[in-house]
């Protein structure tokens, strides 16, 4: 069995995004940009599956510009076996995404995809769903553990109440939240073999994929700031504002 | 504009989380709603009351017990031929067969709305909500996830709505529901309730977050919070974290104990209408927001205020 892991590239969860001025996004010119950490809980996921032997091999593939490269030599020194970049300089909305991912899944024919729940850029959550419906394929969305069972998988996930248990014939789509394992770094010798990995290079309009935008952004602000308080000295204070708030 | 509202529910009674997506919807036109379960009549039922709403298609068959997503969208995209616009609450139910009806649409979802400017334009938090976006859907039918705290809730008595059978594809036969552990709570639920007691990894465990968050939270009949490294650590269930990955909250008092305020725990509670923070780093980033500080040992600080108030 093959595992796809679909990575994005996306600001560094440590940085604080600005608003640019000209209110047209987010400023990204000389800002840290990292693996989307739920897409490295999915390369994990899918490097433990195949240490179990239960895949022999693990792609990883991005959708983005030319530096999505690096995103994806990550993934190879984590351990994915080989990558795929489809490069484009167009910001990509998840329905196209998702497209390009089902034509690759065609051709590559993986028995698992894993993604990340949520991009921490645009906190879309939404890619795996729509990869699951186009493929007409179920869906194990905000997992928590991930069980291979010949050719069904068990997935246990996170859900408002507590958690819930499915089960999916594969081929199937799963998608990663925080608890469901802890990424590996990636050793120096792991980076150094990386860069010797297959990487191949493709277009969306080689997968035939229209990526024109269907929402368009209108204009992108700051929230409302919210202002600090007051201190106070000790827990009689703290108790008489509470009392003030009128909840207790 | 025509819309449909899918209902969030457990079989037996309908759940909060609906109400604010009827609201929204609404604003939008005409609301019609999906209950979609098995032996859930009196959901529809309860639904129909809602004030504003008009149809109430009920779907009742076993493959829908569940809602599993691969037997819910197809549903839900066979009754969009005659809506417009489907809204479902950006819970992890409506997270999970939402995204899914809109590729079956070909169209992209618009998730976690936060207000609505017009007919096809809205805004909705992006980056940890460090900013939000104004956005304007070209697509011919909407697909729409609904940020709760965002629209006040419909009124859960008043309407008149008719409740209408219907049916649609069943089993899809790819995947199948096995287990669940859900929590017994008498505490009231985190996206619903007034005050709000959460806890970070300052707790060091799980017996220690119980011996100092519970009994404050109880006596403030708060419900329980927590930050994402208090549920990493196993000190409490994934179903307590808020944050930008967890659940979105906006009570009216959120107490935030023994946890930092990075950005994406900020990103679930800073629509707070009062943040009140203990933490013995004057420094930590949830004083920024806090309207209330107290810089003090938590485990001096927390139990005085528990037998104080
Ligand atoms: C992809 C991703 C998604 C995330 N999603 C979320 C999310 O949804 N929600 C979330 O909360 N986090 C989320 N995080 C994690 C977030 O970045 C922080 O790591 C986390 O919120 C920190 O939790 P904390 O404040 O409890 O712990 P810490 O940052 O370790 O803070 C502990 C605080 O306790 C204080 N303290 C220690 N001892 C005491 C004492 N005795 N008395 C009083 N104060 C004390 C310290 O001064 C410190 O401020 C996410 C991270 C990533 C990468
Ligand atoms: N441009 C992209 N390239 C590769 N994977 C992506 C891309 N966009 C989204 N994904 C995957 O889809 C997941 C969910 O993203 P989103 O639906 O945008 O929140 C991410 O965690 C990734 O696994």
């Amino acid at each position: 069995m093959k595992i796809l892991v679909p990575v994005k590239r996306v600001i560094d969860y440590n940085v604080k995004p600005r608003v640019k001025a000209d209110g047209t996004g987010v400023d990204l010119a000389n800002v840290k940009m990292s693996m989307n950490p739920f897409d490295e809980i999915a390369v994990e996921e899918a490097l433990r599956i195949k240490e179990a032997g239960k895949a022999e091999e693990v792609v990883a593939v991005s959708v983005g510009p030319a530096k999505a490269q690096e995103t994806l030599r990550t993934a190879l020194a984590m351990g994915a076996d080989r990558a795929i970049l489809v490069q484009t300089d167009d910001e990509v909305e998840p329905l196209a995404v998702a497209k390009i991912l089902k034509a690759i899944v065609e051709a590559e024919t993986p028995g698992l995809v894993i993604l990340g729940k949520q991009a921490i850029d645009d906190d879309s959550n939404q890619t795996g769903q729509m990869l699951a419906a186009l493929l007409g394929r179920p869906q194990g969305t905000f997992a928590n553990t991930v069980e291979v069972d010949g050719d069904s998988v068990i997935v246990k996930r996170e859900i408002d109440g507590g958690l819930e248990t499915v089960k999916l014939t594969m081929p199937a789509i799963v998608t990663t939240d925080l608890r469901l394992n802890e990424p590996r770094y990636a050793s120096l010798p792991n980076i150094m073999k990386a860069k010797s990995k297959p990487l191949d290079t493709k277009t969306p309009a080689d997968y035939g994929v229209d990526t024109a935008p269907r929402l368009k952004t209108l204009k992108v602000a700051e929230p409302p700031v919210r202002q600090a308080g007051v201190k106070v000295a000790d827990v009689d204070e703290l108790v008489a504002k509470i009392k003030a708030l009128g909840i207790a | 504009m025509k819309t449909l509202v899918l209902v969030e529910h457990d079989n037996a009674s309908v759940k909060d989380a609906t109400l604010s997506t009827v609201t929204a919807a609404a604003k939008l036109g005409e609301v019609h709603l999906l209950v979609a379960g098995s032996g859930c009549a009196a959901v529809a039922d309860e639904a129909a009351k809602i004030a504003g709403v008009g149809k109430v298609h009920l779907a009742d068959d076993a493959a829908y017990e569940h809602q599993l997503a691969e037997n819910v969208a197809p549903l839900v995209a066979s009754l969009m031929e005659s809506h417009d616009a489907f809204l479902a609450p950006a819970t992890t139910t409506g997270k999970n067969i939402a995204p899914r009806v809109a590729a079956q649409l070909d169209v992209m979802q618009i998730s976690d709305i936060i207000g609505i400017e017009g007919d096809k334009t809205f805004t909705r938090p992006i980056y940890a909500g460090n900013a939000i976006a104004t956005v304007e859907s070209s697509d011919t039918k909407l697909v729409i996830t609904v940020r709760g705290t965002a629209f006040d809730k419909a009124a859960a008595e008043g309407g008149s709505g008719t409740v209408e059978a219907v049916s649609g594809p069943g089993d899809a036969g790819t995947s199948s529901f096995v287990g669940s552990e859900i929590a017994k709570s008498e505490r009231p639920e985190l996206t619903s309730a007034k005050v709000i007691v959460s806890g970070g990894r300052a707790l060091k465990d799980a017996d220690t977050f119980k011996e100092y968050i519970f009994p404050l939270a109880d006596k403030l009949g708060a419900g329980v919070g927590a930050s994402r490294a208090a549920v990493d650590a196993g000190y409490v269930p994934n179903d307590f974290q808020v944050g930008q990955t967890g659940k979105i909250v906006a009570p009216e008092v959120y107490i935030a104990i023994g946890i930092s305020g990075a950005i994406q725990h900020l990103a679930g509670m800073k629509d707070s209408k009062t943040i009140i923070a203990i933490n013995k780093d004057e420094d930590a980033p949830i004083f920024q927001v806090a309207d209330i500080g107290l810089v003090a040992d938590l485990f001096k600080a927390v139990p005085e205020l528990t037998e104080k108030l």
